[in-house]
Formats: C-alpha cells, structure tokens, sequence
C-alpha cells in the first residue's frame, strides 16, 4: 500500500482511465453480446459456424493487427472514418470513444463464450416449462435463461473486464498514448520503462498483478459452486 | 359437451406419426404404447412445443391449432398444464416461487384459492420455503404436478411424470394422481409405457404403435379386446370396475361385485360400498364347460365365450368371454380349446385362480 501512495498523479490519471473504459466496456459489451450468445447458442442458422469464427477471431489475432486494422477503417480514409465525419464527430482514432469500440472487440470472444456455453447447458427445456407456465419468450428468457445462466453472465463480464484492463497493443495502436484521453495503466507502465523510472512502473506492474490474481481467484471460486442445471 | 379433438401428422425418423382421436371431456386419458411409438410426440404437439403438419388441436372449445384455417396459438397462451418426464423446477426459485411463476402470468381465471387448492391436494403445504435441490424426486414432481394446475389449465398434460421415479416413489405418488382424477374436474392426457400406471389410472385408453393408434375406448374395453391384449403379452387380462359388496370377517376376504358377477378377494380393510378397480390376468383364468365342483378355486363365473384366438405362442389360445356386461380373458392351450369344442355363444364357466384390487 505504500507503493499505491506515492504513485504519481499521471499514474492515478492512469487508474481511472483504465477502470472507466473496462467498466465501460464490460457493460456495453455484455448488452450485445448477451443477445449475440443466445442466437449462437440457439440457432441452425447455416451463418452460425462463419459469425462463430468471427467472434472468435480476436481470440487468436495479435493486437497489433487488430488495432492496425481498425486504425485504417476509423482513420480520415476509411469507411468507418469517413462516416464519423459525415456525422459531425470527427474521427475516432486517437480518442476515448475509439478505444471503447476497440475494446469491445477486442473482448467478443471472452465474453460471448462463457454465456454461450451457459445457454447451450441449459438445453431447450426450462424455456418450454416457462411457456407451458405462460410466459412469453421476452418473459422466460429474463426470468427463466438469464438468471440459471447468471454464472456464465458474471464469468463473461469478470473476463471482459481484466481482459480489458490488460490490453497493451491495440491501445497504442488505436489510442497512441495521450495523458488524461488514452494512456491507461499498461501504457503508462511503458512510459514509466522507457523513462527509466522503474519504482513507478514497479508500483503500477505490482498492482496490475495483484488485480489478475483477484480476478482468477473470484472466478475460480466461481467455478466451484456453479449454477445448479437440471441433474 | 365439448370434448378434446386432435388431428396430427408429424414426419419422424423411421416412421411417420398420424393420429387422429377424440377424447372425453374429463378424466385420465392414458396414451400407451412402447417408447419411441410417438406418444410424447402427441402431447407436444397439443402442447405446441412441436408443430405437427396439416393438425387440428381442440381443447375444450378453444381451438389452438388448425393448419386449414392457419390458425397456431403459441404454447405461452394455451391455458395448460405440462408435466415433464424428468424434474422440471427452476432451481433458481424456491417452491412457493415455482408454484406462482404460471400463476402470475396466467390468462384464465386464476386465483390464489386455485392454487392452494392445488397445494393441498398434492400435500406440498410444508415444502413452499424449500428449494427444489432440498426435495425427493416425488416431492418434486408432486410440486410441478402442482404448479402446472395452479393456473387452472383446461387440460393437464403429464408425459411420464413416474417414469424418473424409482417403485417406492412411485406407489407414493399414484395415489395423489389418483385424487386429481376424482377430485377435479380438469381432463388429463397422461403418457406412459407402464401397464400398472394404465391400469391404476386410466379411464381412456389409447394405444399407439409406430406413431398409429391401434385402438383406443374406455379402458376396461381396450383392455379386454383381444389385439392389445397380445401385445401386453404376459401382463394380458381383463380390468374390471366394481364395488365391494361385503366383508367376511371369518375369512378375511372381501367380495367384490361388479357389473355380471362378483368375485372374493383379500380382504383389504376396504370398507363396503367403496369404488375399487381389479384386475384378472388372462394367465389366472381357465375355462370348463360344466360346473367344476370339489375345486379349490372360489371364483367361478358364468361366462359365454364370446371369440378365440391365436395368442403370442401357438400352443396358447387366448379366449374372450362374456360375464354379463362385462369382459374377462382366459389364457388356455390351443389342445384344450380343441377339446373342449369351444365355440363362440357357448355357456362355460371361468375360474379364476387370482384377482389384483388395484386401488
């Protein structure tokens, strides 16, 4: 805790930024990705198995890659950038709003997963119960499939969250490393480095680790007492 | 009267399901036949958790599916009851919120008087605050049973609820689906492939055999018929529906009088006047065509044979007879039949060497 005192202003700039985009991003993200699960997890759609590898994708990419290629589709030139300026809002490249879209793709696959495999356990059933009971399907899935999927839910959003907190490359890819606007704690750890100044990448690096313990440790123990299904 | 009416035809791996019956307005109607004969099938579609092809579905007055005039009611607003084979509580919801869950978001005229009428008929009263992890298997279908009739469906279905349970449980529970069908006046299509299940519960039988039905009546009719009979093979026999007429203290036998005739049994403790069905296997009756006397047997009937057989073996020969308005079946060789000339109209005597009360 003496570490965490005499970390610098920029460092605790740095902590906010981080906390605030992967707070940001695990709740935007679990609203679509919720959605997106159940339809993987319920459809014979022949458009499955190509939309599953494509949420899979940022799995298996380097970051950099990733980030490359949304700078390019954000950037003044491309599509998505020329969009963003016909609407008035500039580009997106190099700001907080960027970085949050970069994130959450960058999250997909730790996210849909998890609630997938929720809603696939818990087979077809509890859903024709709650019809024969008189739900409508809105009904039955928040008060039938979302609450018996609530371990796959938590696991998703505690994934989406370290996993944002820890991205490096498409951060620097995508947000460059602007003080206050996109320097998060990964990158301000570089900073530190390559500056030299190692207490204060130590102070920043030791926290980090004690974070992705906490965060394994609550799955684990997540995992140890699932949500009962049917026996 | 408005009975339930269903029309179905479903492609299914191996065979084709199509069906057509009409079934009374009230009362256990059992839909029997060998796992994989379609019977689940059925009751899905009533239910519309599966969607037949060129179907009718007619429940009480309400029609919820009839594909010529493009009409599909989804399962959410059928007022019914579903009671699936395997434990079906939302564990996530302890008893007394399982129980209000189809309650809430009924559309017939429920009420919380319903439901406790539900409650106590299935004896769940001291379980509400329980969760279903906590419960038995029986306990657990005893609290689905119950959920499904909180709503006040018009129609209960039950698709093996017995089946998941082991003999024990199962003898517990029979005896509460018994008091459903006496006590309520809500009809039940109930799916199994247990005789004893058809025999204890059914006022209706229908029995289907890849995906046809190959006959269906009232049960003590079904029953005695001579085809279903072959296909009950050993368990083949007569269910008959009586009275008991008196008690014989001295004796600890019971008299049971039903329409044509009567016959003694163990005495059971149940007192005279009371409803019982009993049962008489086809194997545990024999046929003589003059008055046995000096015989050890106490039941004899006076019967007109009434048709013969070929039975499962062709050494067997199993023989309807006529007890009054009743049916009772006798399993005898094909050498007896042969000697003693039996013949259809003619007059004999059954002896029965065995009777099962069945409730």
């Amino acid at each position: 805790m003496l570490n965490a005192v005499s970390l610098s202003p920029e460092a605790w700039q740095a902590i906010v930024l981080t906390i605030e985009l992967a707070g940001l991003t695990t709740v935007l993200l679990l609203l679509l990705a919720t959605p997106l699960a159940w339809w993987l997890a319920h459809t014979a759609s022949r458009w499955r198995a190509p939309l599953s590898a494509l949420v899979t994708l940022p799995l298996v990419l380097p970051p950099t890659v990733l980030g490359f290629y949304l700078l390019l589709l954000m950037g003044p030139q491309g599509p998505i950038g020329q969009i963003t300026q016909a609407l008035g809002w500039g580009t997106l490249t190099f700001t907080f709003s960027g970085l949050l879209i970069g994130s959450m793709i960058f999250s997909l696959p730790f996210a849909v997963q998890p609630l997938q495999h929720s809603f696939e356990a818990i087979g077809p059933r509890p859903m024709e119960v709650a019809a024969t009971l008189g739900a409508r399907p809105v009904d039955a899935f928040f008060t039938v499939a979302l609450p018996m999927a609530s371990g796959g839910l938590a696991t998703a959003g505690i994934l989406t969250f370290a996993h944002t907190v820890g991205e490096f490359g498409l951060v620097l890819m995508l947000g460059g490393n602007i003080e206050g606007k996109t320097r998060v704690v990964s990158t301000q750890i570089y900073g530190h480095v390559e500056a030299m100044e190692y207490a204060q990448a130590h102070g920043l690096a030791a926290l980090m680790v004690v974070f992705s313990f906490v965060v394994l440790l609550s799955l684990a123990l997540l995992k140890r007492r699932p949500v009962r299904l049917l026996p | 009267m408005t009975g339930q009416q269903i029309r179905l035809r479903l492609p299914r791996a191996g065979f084709d399901l199509d069906v057509e019956l009409h079934l009374p307005p009230q009362g256990i109607t059992v839909l029997f036949g060998p796992s994989g004969s379609g019977k689940t099938s059925v009751l899905r579609c009533v239910a519309g958790l599966e969607r037949a092809q060129n179907a009718l579905v007619r429940i009480d007055g309400q029609t919820w599916q009839d594909d010529a005039a493009g009409v599909f009611v989804p399962t959410w607003q059928r007022s019914l009851g579903y009671v699936f084979q395997e434990s079906s509580l939302f564990e996530h919801m302890n008893v007394q919120a399982n129980l209000a869950y189809g309650l809430r978001r009924s559309n017939g005229p429920a009420s919380a008087r319903a439901l406790q009428e539900a409650i106590d008929l299935l004896g769940i009263g001291n379980l509400l605050d329980r969760r279903p992890q906590a419960l038995s298997g029986g306990e657990r279908q005893r609290v689905a049973i119950a959920r499904a009739l909180a709503a006040q469906p018009r129609v209960l279905l039950l698709d093996e609820p017995l089946a998941s349970l082991d003999l024990a449980r199962r003898l517990d529970i029979m005896p509460w689906i018994e008091r459903l069908r006496d006590e309520l006046r809500t009809p039940m299509i109930y799916v199994t492939h247990s005789t004893q299940e058809v025999t204890r519960l059914a006022d209706h039988l229908v029995v289907l055999e890849r995906g046809r039905v190959k006959t269906a009546g009232p049960v003590a009719e079904v029953l005695s018929a001579v085809t279903p009979a072959l296909s009950l093979g050993d368990d083949a026999g007569a269910l008959l529906e009586g009275h008991v007429a008196e008690n014989d203290a001295q004796w600890h036998l019971s008299r049971v009088a039903f329409p044509g005739g009567s016959v003694w049994l163990r005495d059971a403790g149940l007192s005279v006047g009371r409803k019982v069905r009993i049962r008489i296997l086809a194997r545990d009756v024999s046929v003589a065509t003059q008055e046995p006397r000096h015989t050890s047997i106490q039941n004899l009937l006076a019967c007109v044979v009434d048709s013969l057989s070929a039975d499962t073996h062709p050494s067997q020969a199993l023989i309807r007879l006529r007890c009054g308005p009743s049916l009772l079946l006798a399993r005898i060789t094909q050498r007896a039949a042969q000697a003693l000339a039996l013949q259809p109209g003619q007059a004999v005597w059954a002896q029965v060497k065995s009777v099962a009360l069945i409730d």
